[in-house]
């Protein structure tokens, strides 16, 4: 079992794009480490990939280097890497389960949601702990969530995916002015919390990360084995359910896969929108329509997306520093008008 | 499978009944057609009968099984059904749909199998689907297209088939190309249900009719009993001359005018 979660099965006949598909993983795996080991490289002062390989195999706590690298840069690469794997998987979930390619857990407001729990979370009720942002931000996710999709099934045709996207919009956009509005009222708490609520994979300590990278793997394990669930579904409930496919259980622990997923990663970096979007489109190039391999390969290229656009985000106006969430935004925002107006059939 | 019947059956989408304690038996191993006016229930009546919607009372009957009350994936392996127009994701390829009807058979981590194969290959060489196996869905013409969803639904491996209007929007020789296939699986020896809009089509591919009127059974028999003037004024509501087809010998229906 260990072995088919850290790697697709080959239990498809497909035959056309497989050799693709298997040669992608090393080379994205090879391509998050360097991103990754470039990320703790660049910085206010680059630091030499020879010192940084130094300060993984060598520490040595005297070095500030290599503090610097062991206490900022690497909590941050990995703390991006695992919001990007997040964010992505649960996008492809969401694209899948609701035939939405416009499915982002930033667009349908799911992000949103989760962030304002846990501004209140921490403004009302003194939370401070990961674990504590953790659970309200899975209860704003799934709220949330909930909420939009069922206010996109209003009317004729059910949840398409025009009407989710603009209910999703419209229930965002009033979530973040309530998390704003917040943020104004208790101006001294804003100033801890402003860069969070930009999207920021900054400032991170370890033990923080590991508590998250809990529910994270739990989230993306969840994910995976529900690949081909996932593919069935995305045929629509009435094929799947005439396959003999439990429609509701499949979309009950995919809803879970996803309010973890999300909620994890905005607790942990703050609302950070398109990764989800982009990612699972950008891998079905050569993984096709399965969300076997869609799933996976969207995880390991929402991390590198993420990983990258942190990098860029802290030097092209160095020393100022950009939030990650500004960064993939712009980026992500042509895309989706790009898919809206390619993929959305009206 | 011995048995497969309606038993004072009931469905609805909302609080209104569009069938009501509706009581039928299909014949088994036979082309039952069932055909009525937009509207009459047809459709809802094939996806209560594959369970796609729950009963508001009463119980459909699978060798005396209500089968709402049985596990889905084992239906799955008894009943296949194909809903109207339905939408594969872009990229996916005819072979990849086909491949998702092994799902009942199949469990979490069970790898593609020998048999798996070959109910594939079968399935596309019945819908002469092989040439076009690593074409991707959407980009099939109509006809093909819904002759790979066919094949998906053979790949199930069902003794009984239920289509939703499986000739709609398909131009007369993939209408045919449809028609000429549901019977060779017949003669294969697998039931069918099939929902049409076309009296014609029922009378040359159906052994057994069963006309609908408001959600109820107007009448049902064979095509020489069904395809009469007087039931398609009660069902269509249109006056018709019905006359022999020289080709099949079924019952003909040629509509005149609005009964008035």
């Amino acid at each position: 079992m260990a072995s088919s979660l850290s790697r697709p099965r080959l239990v498809q006949p497909a035959e056309r794009a497989n050799t693709l598909r298997l040669l992608a993983f090393p080379l994205m795996a090879g391509l998050l480490l360097l991103v990754m080991v470039a990320s703790t490289a660049f910085g206010a002062a680059d630091i030499e990939p020879r010192v940084v390989a130094q300060s993984v195999t060598d520490f040595d706590e005297t070095n500030t280097s290599h503090l610097v690298i062991r206490s900022l840069r690497m909590p941050r690469a990995i703390t991006a890497a695992l919001v990007g794997a997040s964010l992505a998987a649960a996008g492809a979930i969401m694209q899948g389960l609701t035939r939405n390619p416009l499915a982002d857990s930033g667009l349908l407001g799911i992000e949103a949601g989760a962030a304002l729990a846990v501004m209140v979370a921490v403004l009302y009720l003194g939370i401070q702990s990961l674990s504590g942002f953790a659970l309200f931000a899975f209860v704003g996710a799934g709220v949330s969530g909930a909420v939009v999709y069922a206010i996109g099934s209003v009317g004729r045709g059910g949840p398409t995916p025009i009407k989710l996207t603009i209910a999703g919009a419209a229930l965002g956009a009033t979530l973040a002015s309530l998390t704003g509005l917040l943020a104004i009222m208790h101006p001294l708490s804003y100033d801890q919390v402003r860069f969070w609520m930009a999207g920021s994979v900054a400032g991170r300590e370890m033990e923080l990360i590991a508590q998250a990278a809990v529910y994270i793997v739990f989230g993306l394990s969840l994910a995976i084995l529900l690949g081909r669930q996932i593919t069935t579904l995305s045929l629509g409930d009435d094929i799947a359910r005439s396959l003999g496919l439990s429609v509701i259980w499949i979309k009950l622990a995919s809803a879970l896969a996803v309010v973890v997923l999300a909620g994890t990663s905005v607790a942990l970096a703050g609302p950070i929108g398109f990764v989800g979007l982009v990612a699972p489109h950008a891998v079905r190039f050569f993984t096709g329509p399965d969300y076997r391999w869609v799933i996976p390969y969207a995880a390991l290229l929402g991390a590198i997306f993420m990983v990258i656009a942190d990098v860029v985000g802290r030097v092209i106006l160095r020393p100022m520093e950009l939030p990650v969430g500004l960064m993939t935004a712009a980026i992500g925002g042509p895309i989706f008008i790009y898919l809206v107006r390619a993929k959305v059939k009206r | 499978m011995n048995t497969f019947l309606a038993e004072k059956l009931s469905l609805a989408y909302t609080s209104e009944r569009i069938i009501d304690a509706l009581d039928l038996e299909i014949p088994v191993g036979q082309v039952t057609a069932l055909v009525g006016p937009n509207g009459c229930g047809k459709s809802t009546l094939l996806r209560g009968l594959a369970r796609l919607l729950k009963p508001q009372g009463g119980s459909v009957l699978l060798d005396g099984a209500a089968i709402h009350s049985l596990p889905t994936k084992q239906l799955a392996r008894e009943i296949g059904i194909l809903p109207q127009s339905p939408v594969a994701p872009e990229g996916l390829a005819v072979r990849e749909l086909v491949a998702q009807g092994r799902y009942p058979h199949q469990h979490w981590f069970q790898q593609w199998s020998a048999e798996d194969e070959q109910a594939l290959q079968q399935a596309l060489q019945l819908t002469k689907l092989q040439p076009l196996a690593e074409r991707g869905v959407d980009t099939l013409s109509g006809g093909q297209r819904q002759r790979a969803w066919i094949a998906m639904t053979l790949a199930q491996e069902t003794n009984t088939i239920l289509l939703d209007e499986p000739t709609t929007f398909l131009d007369l020789a993939h209408q045919l190309e449809v028609l000429d296939l549901v019977h060779n699986l017949n003669q294969q020896g697998k039931t069918i249900i099939l929902v049409l809009h076309d009296l014609n089509h029922a009378a040359r591919c159906a052994d057994h009719i069963v006309a609908l009127h408001n959600g109820a059974v107007v009448a049902q028999g064979t095509p020489h009993e069904v395809i009469v003037a007087d039931v398609v004024q009660r069902v269509f509501g249109v006056e018709s001359h019905i006359m022999h087809n020289p080709v099949t010998g079924q019952p003909m229906c040629l509509p005149v005018r609005l009964a008035g």
